[in-house]
């Protein structure tokens, strides 16, 4: 189609979003993903029966955790399209996009950030 | 049928009388003033009081110092206790503490659940069952040894009861659990709250085909209904109540300011019923709050004065 | 099977806040299976705990590792080339496991981050239910096979209480009534007429009441 989306996104092509666990939204945000979304075929549509349901329930998993851990349980959801829908594709790729703009960068790094400053600061005091 | 205890219900019952009994709840307090003034209205048209324990789970002063109270004033309680909240040496120590100021009837129960009440949090012990507890009173009472084997100083001298209800579920056990009760060693039963005379008739008729009225006596409960409000409360939200569409209606066809009076008459008339159904052998008018209108239904049903028995 | 419910992150965290090299610590058996403490369980608190401690500019070290039991001395025993390396342990094993494991390794803290609950089969995916308490003098062949102790919120052998409404218990609508399942299957197995005999005074003395329980089988000491 040809359509374009923001290039923040990285695209991780799974067979059925039921391969998703939650420990690799996990993982993601662990190495400094600012955002995860999971986008499955639509609910009664599942190729393979069920797998969007267990990723819609995993992906609740892993927003309870990251609300619990001050990441923020907004970072990750869950959407459903069919595989020929591309505008709808790219309409879920501008809300996310826009929705992680809004939250900022994943406070791991801001906090690896603050750290490097305030090392770099004592490194130039000690120094200086 | 002789007597086995100085209990003035079971002497009433062994005459062959009607017998009324009432009931009244302890205070949320220590006021002792409280109880007296219930019993006071009660006094001469019951042949003895109930007094409950720790109803519905609320923490209230306990039966048993309640039933002191009125023993003293020259009343005739009837100790109701539930295993919901003492163990087997508890429960025999109450026993004895009850025995040793002469209360003579006892009522046995399991108890609601403490979480419908103030201590929602709380363990429940349920050491023994209401059954059980029934074996134990007359083990206690009639081999005259605590469940441990050892004997009893002064054995006491209970009447024991056990409550029936004939409406709650599972019903085709009702008449079995009844049966059970007896032999467990039950001598008098009240049951729930009657409004569906029919369905406590088919009960009484499913009892005495068994000959269970022979064995024990069957007290029947009412409740004089207040308002309509009420009549639906109980329909709706009390499990194991069961309120005929009839009552309700002829309730909610009454005026409000009139409703109160409508729900005695509708208790007077049901007493008049089931004067006449065999194996009734008295009455247990619960109005809990209400302790005042006992009186009037008593003697509008034509059970006032109470027959004397030494 | 033994059934636990994941505690709150929050609480582990608080328990866990001071430390810099902590060990989570799983089990193969019940917790897996009621996927509160197995193998997934302790990547994902591991991974939840990492980000936790960068977000405060922490550098902690979690350690990963599943026993197939921790109930048993020969698995714990493999860990002990490793736990030095710890400050902390967080098992997330049953109640049992979290002891076993502190009695091993005596100077180590170890924490519980599951809440062990009770004795019980899987219903349904996700609904684990209650079926044994443990008493030691097992009633079920009176009972038709369902327990009243474990079954019955009041633990009533000579039922049912008066609460009993459309075969529920009082306490909550959910909650099937112990007695009229036994009643039931009574009836299906025809032995109704066993509902009369009266279940005696019941030995509490095997259950918690009478204190720590043991089970010693001489024919099996070495």
């Amino acid at each position: 189609m040809r359509l374009s989306y923001p290039t923040s996104i990285k695209i991780i092509r799974v067979p059925c979003t039921g391969k998703v666990d939650t420990l690799h939204i996990m993982r993601a945000f662990e190495k400094g993903a600012d955002g995860v979304y999971v986008v499955g075929c639509r609910e009664g549509d599942c190729h393979f029966n069920s797998g969007n349901f267990r990723a819609k329930k995993r992906v609740e998993q892993a927003k309870e955790i990251l609300d619990s851990i001050g990441i923020g349980g907004n970072r990750v959801r869950m959407c459903n399209l069919s595989s020929s829908d591309g505008p709808l594709f790219v309409k879920y790729a501008a809300e996310m996009h826009d929705c992680i703009c809004a939250a900022g960068p994943n406070p791991i790094k801001l906090a690896a950030r603050k750290k490097a400053t305030t090392e770099a600061g004592s490194t130039l005091a000690a120094s200086g | 049928m002789n007597v086995k205890t100085p209990s003035k219900l079971e002497k009433m019952l062994a005459a062959g009388h009607l017998a009324v009994t009432s009931e009244c709840g302890p205070p949320r307090g220590s006021d002792p003033e409280v109880i007296a003034e219930k019993a006071e209205l009660l006094k001469n048209h019951v042949d003895a009081i109930n007094v409950t324990d720790n109803q519905t789970s609320m923490t209230r002063m306990c039966s048993l110092a309640a039933c002191i109270r009125l023993k003293l004033l020259g009343l005739e309680p009837i100790l109701q206790m539930v295993t919901r909240d003492r163990n087997r040496i508890a429960i025999q120590s109450d026993i004895l503490g009850a025995a040793s100021f002469d209360i003579h009837n006892i009522l046995c129960l399991s108890g609601d659940h403490q979480s419908f009440g103030d201590c929602a949090k709380g363990q429940n012990v349920h050491d023994i069952d209401s059954m059980q507890l029934i074996q134990t009173v007359r083990h206690m009472r009639d081999e005259g040894k605590f469940l441990g084997g050892d004997d009893i100083k002064r054995p006491p001298r209970m009447f024991v009861g056990a409550a029936a209800n004939p409406f709650a579920d599972p019903y085709e056990i009702r008449v079995p659990r009844l049966a059970k009760k007896i032999a467990a060693g039950a001598e008098f039963i009240q049951t729930q709250c009657i409004y569906n005379l029919d369905k406590f008739e088919d009960w009484m008729k499913k009892a005495c085909d068994r000959g269970l009225h022979e064995k024990v006596a069957i007290l029947a409960g009412l409740t004089p209904m207040k308002s309509v409000g009420m009549a639906r409360y109980m329909k709706n939200r009390v499990p194991g109540m069961d309120v005929p569409d009839d009552i309700v209606k002829r309730l909610a066809d009454t005026p409000k300011d009139k409703q109160a009076d409508e729900g005695i008459k509708i208790c007077v008339e049901s007493i008049e019923r089931l004067k006449g159904v065999k194996g009734v052998a008295g009455f247990h008018i619960m109005a809990i709050e209400w302790e005042e209108k006992v009186p009037e239904i008593v003697e509008r049903a034509g059970l006032f004065p109470r027959p004397s028995v030494n | 099977m033994i059934v636990a419910d994941k505690k709150p992150i929050e609480e582990i965290i608080d328990t866990v806040k001071d430390f810099r090299n902590i060990l989570i610590l799983g089990c193969n058996e019940c917790v897996t299976v009621c996927e509160a403490g197995g193998k997934k369980e302790v990547g994902l608190l591991a991974s939840a705990l990492r980000m936790y401690f960068l977000q405060q500019g922490h550098e902690v070290n979690i350690g990963e590792r599943t026993l197939e039991r921790q109930c048993d001395h020969e698995y714990l025993e493999e860990i002990r080339d490793i736990i030095d390396q710890y400050d902390a342990v967080v098992s997330i094993a049953c109640g049992v496991g979290v002891q076993f494991t502190a009695e091993k390794y005596h100077s180590k803290p170890v924490y519980p981050g599951v809440n062990t609950l009770f004795m019980g089969a899987n219903e349904a995916r996700g609904v684990w239910t209650e079926r044994c308490q443990g008493c030691g003098q097992c009633i079920l062949a009176v009972t038709g096979s369902i327990c009243p102790v474990s079954r019955c919120a009041k633990r009533i052998l000579n039922g049912p209480c008066g609460g009993s409404a459309a075969g529920k218990c009082e306490i909550n609508k959910d909650v099937d009534c112990a007695w009229q399942l036994i009643i039931d299957r009574l009836k299906a197995l025809g032995r109704l007429e066993e509902y009369e005999s009266i279940c005696p005074l019941k030995d509490w003395s095997s259950d918690r009441a009478g204190g720590p329980r043991k089970v010693v089988r001489e024919d099996l000491k070495l």
